[in-house]
């Protein structure tokens, strides 16, 4: 088992002919995704590599059955692709690109909340189910397939780097996701928890999170109330400055409020196994879960 | 992107929002001109700086007469500026607003944000003008109103009621007021902003509504929308590395510590940061040169951290994945020797045929200490900042 997606995802790639849109599409190839379309205005009926490339998604869908996106549209163009891909009836939708404007967003996340897709991002590394599918710009090799972990994150390399430390403590992943570092983004902490909770293969759960906003204050108080495996939290940014965006848009202690102090805490109260040294988060998980 | 309070004000008048009259200066003698043209005492001179707070730190005064405006304006130009919000170090104050006093009647507070976590414009007032907002929400929330729109309708008659009724306005304003914050939406959307805040907003003794301050943030990722914004950027108020970082597309924050740090990623780069904290030093800067890391960008990254005289060790972490660390570490080699680095540089690296890399770096001859990984990179780092390596 896994969450959100697995080898039956039949994949469709939206800025499949650009720079970035065609490497990854090929990696993604390569791990063994079905990726089964793609999708670039004004070059439809062509080919990249053997995938057939169309001018919507709408017609994707209809011609291949496609059920999941990604998305490797620039920011100016984004949000429109993401809600092509929601009205065409796509499942999982995974929005990589980062710069998208908040505005594009508040209006997408709202148009969203009638639709019956999920999307993940954007501004994120994607998701993957270890030895079954890779949606994403990760490097599929670090991750190790048959559970027992779940991760979920905030960033990109920061989770390839916890990823690859349990890899080689032995700890293979069910799935990970970065939910992207964007203010708004699609799907929570807690819909992620959620869907760990509730996966059978999944014996534990990594969440790593970072300063700014109170995602990770909202997802201890659902770890609190509702999850019974055991979680494992990490919080970068104890050293940010105040009033800066860190990188990420979404990255940034406004005033007192989204400190990495006060999500530890957070955490803390709500039983979730805190690591505070990056260095050692494998050796620590391999502690916590080592009753999986 | 922050822009000053009379750049925000040109906005305002543009979409008809009431200001009082001024102008910007430069000089004790434009301030003097501007003042004359006001034909009136008196008037408001206030330091334009990117930060709030500013008439704690004495950059805001009142001026009843010509001799008062010289000598405020000749105090203020050129102070450094300390508010809550500057840090201790301050900002440089390089122009003013000079404008006129209005007679005021009541002091309101409004603004309008974007929030993260319902994905929806609010609308925020409060009766309490010219207090932090902050303060009043940790300690009397009750007091602050907030209207949440969804931004595919927009705003609607009953919003603007629901803020108007809120705030107890007199009659004779509210239908000065509706218009105000109709165009204030329109504003707010129209130019991509995160925030909007007018602090205070006032009700003056002739019964009208008007904007004594202005302060708007606008979303950097839609400039690409606003060429017209684009040139509000003041150079004067980022910090000179940083402006250079940016010219190569590096995200970077200068900081007080002794360890310099490249990081491709940003939650990895804050991470990094901490570790710096737990091998017992400060780290001395943010830098994320992106998931596509290339030794061009970490080339420049150096540079710039070099200029920064209080470093005392580098620590380059990578984490490349499908980036391969043999052609990474040439280009670090490469970089090392066209920079010229005065200081111990710790690499950890990973990704493709990684053993190769640490090859190349140990064989160099160049102050480049390899680490196996981030625990190991800690520790290395923690026995240079105390010189034990």
């Amino acid at each position: 088992m896994s969450i959100f997606v697995n080898r039956d995802t039949r994949l469709l790639v939206q800025g499949i002919t650009g720079r970035e849109g065609r490497f990854h599409t090929r990696q993604c190839i390569a791990y063994g995704t079905n990726v089964v379309a793609g999708v670039t205005p004004g070059k439809g009926g062509r080919k990249m590599d053997d995938v057939p490339v169309f001018n919507t998604v709408c017609t994707a869908v209809e011609k291949t059955g496609a059920n999941a996106s990604m998305i490797f549209v620039p920011p100016p163009f984004a949000a429109d692709a993401i809600m092509e891909a929601a009205d065409a009836g796509i499942e999982i939708i995974v929005a990589i690109t980062e710069g998208i404007p908040v505005s594009d967003m508040m209006k997408v996340k709202n148009f969203m909340l009638n639709k019956k897709s999920r999307l993940i991002g954007p501004n994120c590394p994607g998701i993957i189910t270890p030895g079954e599918c890779k949606i994403g710009i990760m490097p599929g090799s670090i991750h190790r397939p048959g559970g027992p972990v779940g991760v979920i994150s905030r960033s990109g390399t920061l989770t390839y780097e916890v990823v690859h430390q349990l890899s080689r403590h032995g700890l293979g992943q069910t799935t990970c996701l970065g939910i992207g570092g964007d203010p708004v983004v699609g799907t929570s902490f807690i819909e992620c928890l959620d869907a760990f909770e509730k996966d059978t293969e999944t014996g534990g759960i990594v969440i790593v999170g970072e300063i700014g906003g109170a995602e990770e204050e909202e997802a201890s108080e659902f770890v609190r109330k509702n999850v019974t495996k055991p979680v494992v939290g990490f919080v970068a940014g104890l050293t940010a400055p105040r009033g800066r965006r860190m990188g990420h848009a979404g990255a940034i202690v406004s005033g007192g409020s989204g400190t990495a102090q006060g999500k530890v805490a957070a955490m803390r109260e709500s039983g979730i196994h805190v690591c505070e040294n990056l260095g050692t988060i494998g050796e620590f998980c391999a502690e916590v879960f080592s009753e999986i | 992107m922050k822009i000053h309070e009379y750049q925000a004000k040109e906005l305002f008048r543009k979409y008809k929002i009431p200001v009082p009259d001024g102008y910007v200066a430069f000089s004790v003698e434009a301030a003097k001109i501007i003042a004359r043209q006001l034909g009136g005492f008196p008037v408001v001179i206030k330091a334009q700086v990117h930060a709030g707070g500013r008439g704690k730190g004495g950059g805001v005064k009142i001026a009843k007469s010509m001799d008062e405006v010289a000598k405020f304006s000749r105090a203020i130009l050129g102070m450094t500026l300390i508010t809550p919000q500057t840090g201790t170090e301050g900002r440089l104050v390089k122009k003013l607003l000079v404008e006129r006093a209005l007679p005021i009647e009541k002091e309101l507070y409004l603004s309008i944000l974007s929030d993260r976590a319902t994905a929806k414009i609010v609308i925020m007032a409060s009766v309490s003008g010219g207090i932090d907002i902050e303060e009043l929400a940790a300690k009397a929330p009750e007091e602050i109103i907030k209207v949440y729109i969804d931004p595919l309708l927009g705003i609607q008659a009953y919003h603007i009621r629901q803020v108007a009724f809120g705030l107890n306005l007199p009659s004779a304003v509210i239908k000065q007021f509706t218009g105000m914050l109709k165009n204030l939406y329109r504003l707010f959307v129209d130019y991509d902003c995160l925030l909007l805040e007018i602090n205070p907003l006032v009700i003056t003794a002739e019964e009208t509504v008007a904007a004594i301050d202005a302060k708007i943030e606008i979303d950097s990722n839609s400039l690409f929308r606003h060429k017209d914004i684009m040139e509000y950027r003041d150079i004067d108020e980022e910090d000179p590395l940083e402006v250079e970082a940016s010219k190569f597309n590096l995200s970077y924050i200068n900081l007080d510590g002794n360890v310099g740090n490249i990081v491709n990623g940003a939650g990895l780069a804050m991470a990094t940061m901490d570790l710096i904290k737990i091998a017992g030093a400060e780290p001395a800067n943010f830098m994320d040169v992106g998931g596509g890391a290339t030794a061009e960008m970490v080339e420049n990254g150096l540079r710039i951290i070099l200029k920064d005289k209080r470093v005392k060790v580098v620590l380059i972490n990578i984490f490349g994945g499908i980036l391969r660390c043999d052609v990474f570490a040439k280009g670090i080699v490469q970089a090392a020797k066209k920079t010229g680095i005065n200081v111990p540089v710790v690499v950890r690296m990973e990704g493709t045929n990684v053993e190769e890399g640490r090859r190349i770096l140990a064989k160099s001859g160049l102050n480049l200490v390899t680490a196996e990984d981030l625990k190991d990179a800690t520790q290395k780092v923690a026995r240079l900042v105390k010189g034990e390596e």
